[in-house]
């Protein structure tokens, strides 16, 4: 189902758009109460990712399922209910799965309720697509979140603590950078991630203008 | 949940009420699902998580049964511990006989607050394990209270006799200075990180003033775990 | 272990302050912080919905503990504040226009603040009585003000300074972040000592 005046796109582009283009952490800059909090390590960030992952990913499907059938009025009450209760099941699953896990993550799992990515990618998306098409969508933003979640975490794992999912990879003699793993660490790390990027994208405008001119022409 | 359809302008408000019934319907099952479902792995992972913490603190034990202390004695533990009671947990060997008890401790650190085990040796009368159960210390500084030797000496057997009014401790548990460690009941801090030190010794001191007066007239009570 | 009304207020005031230390409430903290009159008013919106979704929260967690219903909990806390938050709305619109005005704009935005959701979360984890629930949620409230002020200061500031053009943006506010986050941490220990 094409929306009219919007350009069909393909199911790569879909998956894609969340992982490069749109990349929730490093682009929009959404959602960062929980990539700060829990990217004191690598598993605590992977863990993280998955589960925000899994929520969107099932939130999405059966908000684009149900599109038709909830009236406008209603629909952020609706897509609230739905978010919440697929946070109960990940917040269950996860006590299942790993009582470690669970304790490390801390209230960050139930708060995953109010990202915004979640709730944007519903009403941005979901509501407006069908589900083969969010869904895929919603795999890519959650991949996306989980890429930018653990490129956190690691960097800051390994500076502040020598180690990387727990492995140590200097030797005794490392002196941890503590800092790193406080909540200092966190806005620092991610503020140059984002200077990486911003650099990035400078040094890219240039021939992608000229790229562009040329697909113009 | 009907509160959130009553509060949207009221156009066709059956067919709101019915899509929001339908859909809290459809959530209502999924959640009881999930929760009926891991409702078991989730006790084992708990219990397992509980047993790895008491065995750490009570080394030969093979068993963990929970346990509250109150003014009426000591009874086993329910989800609920009453007013004024104390949980705490009994460790067992493999025969079933009483190895130590261990009970929870927390009051404020430098960051947050820490919460320990403790184990209490009820032949010796003493403290004689500690463990961390949760806390948000400085790395490096806060966190030598599990790493640091010297610090976990002075739990090998710390003295926690009672009062001959059995009311309360002889002598309060507290921690002191580095190096200024005199006698048995005292903790002897780290250098440099003192102020969680001195949380751990108050948590062990609060928690035990309240729970080693209800428990120890009826220890004859945990015995034959099994 | 009982914590002290004044202990649990310094301490999530400033030591374990809301924003800087806890990550709860980054969006607006990001978002609202680029001018001082504008991150007055936010702030005092969203101390005043932290305080309100803590009581509706202390009184739902006493309802569903009773009836063993657990698993409602996260669902019907954001049920509550969400509606809560319309509530207020609408009743500020009806018997105070100036006040609506100057935080009418603010109030659908907190709904998705974490901070928000994170205040009921926590006061449930660590069991408070209702008025340590009511100091924590004042003294989170204001943090989050304090936060937002300290920070809006500082970017009104960083305008007049010439930035290379690569550190500009939301890179350039999470370093601020993280030098404010770094002063907060002398503030540790504060209320700990005997």
């Amino acid at each position: 189902m094409a929306i009219p005046g919007q350009k069909q796109r393909s199911n790569v582009e879909e998956l894609l758009e969340g992982i490069w283009k749109q990349n929730p952490v490093f682009v929009m800059v959404l959602g960062m109460c929980p990539v700060l909090a829990v990217s004191v390590s690598a598993v605590n960030a992977l863990s993280m990712g998955l589960a925000t992952t899994f929520v969107l990913v099932a939130s999405t499907l059966l908000v684009s399922a149900l599109r038709n059938v909830i009236p406008k009025e209603v629909r952020i009450a609706t897509y609230i209910l739905i978010i919440a209760t697929f946070v109960t099941v990940v917040d269950y699953l996860i006590q299942a799965i790993s009582l470690a896990v669970y304790d490390a993550l801390g209230a960050f799992i139930q708060l995953i309720v109010v990202n915004c990515i979640i709730l944007g990618r519903a009403e941005a998306h979901a509501s407006k697509n069908p589900p083969l098409k969010s869904v895929i969508n919603a795999l890519g933003m959650g991949a996306g979140f989980t890429i930018g979640l653990l490129a956190l975490g690691s960097v800051r794992e390994i500076l502040g603590a020598g180690k990387l999912f727990g492995i140590a990879l200097f030797g005794p003699e490392f002196q941890p950078w503590v800092v790193m793993v406080l909540p200092p660490g966190g806005f620092f790390v991610l503020g140059a991630w984002l200077l990486l990027f911003n650099w990035l994208n400078i040094r890219k405008a240039k021939p992608a203008a000229i790229q562009s001119a040329e697909a113009r022409a | 949940m009907s509160e959130a359809a009553s509060l949207q302008p009221a156009t066709p408000s059956a067919a709101m009420i019915r899509t929001l019934g339908i859909v809290a319907t459809v959530c209502g099952i999924l959640i009881v699902t999930a929760y009926q479902g891991t409702l078991e792995p989730v006790a084992a992972n708990k219990k397992l998580a509980l047993e790895r913490a008491v065995f750490k603190v009570i080394p030969g034990a093979s068993s963990v049964r929970e346990f509250v202390a109150g003014s009426g004695g000591i009874e086993p533990a329910g989800a609920v511990v009453p007013q004024g009671a104390v949980k705490f947990y009994a460790a067992y060997d493999a025969v079933g006989a009483l190895k130590g008890v261990a009970a929870e401790g927390a009051a404020k650190g430098y960051a947050d607050t820490v919460r320990v085990l403790y184990a209490y040796d009820t032949a010796k009368q003493a403290i004689t394990g500690l463990g961390v159960v949760s806390m948000r210390e400085t790395p490096g500084i806060g966190d030598k209270i599990i790493t640091d030797a010297a610090f976990l000496k002075n739990f090998v057997a710390l003295d926690a006799t009672l009062a001959a009014d059995m009311k309360s401790l002889a002598h309060a548990i507290k921690t002191v200075k580095h190096g200024s460690k005199q006698n048995a009941w005292e903790i002897d801090a780290i250098a440099g990180a003192t102020v969680t030190s001195k949380a751990v010794g108050k948590g062990i001191n609060e928690s035990a003033q309240k729970l080693l007066p209800l428990l120890v007239p009826h220890l004859d009570k945990l015995q034959g775990g099994k | 272990m009982t914590e002290s009304l004044s202990q649990i207020f310094i301490g999530t005031l400033l030591a374990n302050n809301f924003v800087l230390a806890m990550f709860l409430g980054l969006c607006p903290f990001l978002g609202v912080s680029a001018r001082l009159n504008t991150a007055l008013p936010m702030g005092a919106a969203t101390t005043f919905v932290m305080v309100v979704a803590s009581l509706c929260a202390f009184g739902l967690n006493w309802l569903v503990s009773a009836f063993n219903l657990e698993f409602l909990r996260l669902i019907s806390y954001i049920v509550i504040i969400a509606s809560a938050v319309q509530l207020v709305e609408m009743v500020l619109k009806k018997y105070s226009p100036v006040l609506f005005r100057a935080l009418g704009i603010y109030l659908p935005l907190i709904t998705t603040n974490c901070a928000v959701l994170g205040v009921a979360l926590f006061q449930t984890a660590r069991e408070y009585s209702f008025t340590q629930a009511l100091t924590f949620a004042t003294a989170g409230g204001l943090g989050f003000t304090l936060a937002l002020l300290l920070m809006a200061g500082l970017r009104e500031r960083l305008r007049l300074a010439t930035v290379p053009n690569v550190v500009q943006g939301t890179a350039l506010s999470l370093m601020l972040a993280g030098l404010l986050s770094l002063a907060f941490m002398g503030f540790a220990g504060l209320g700990a000592g005997e």
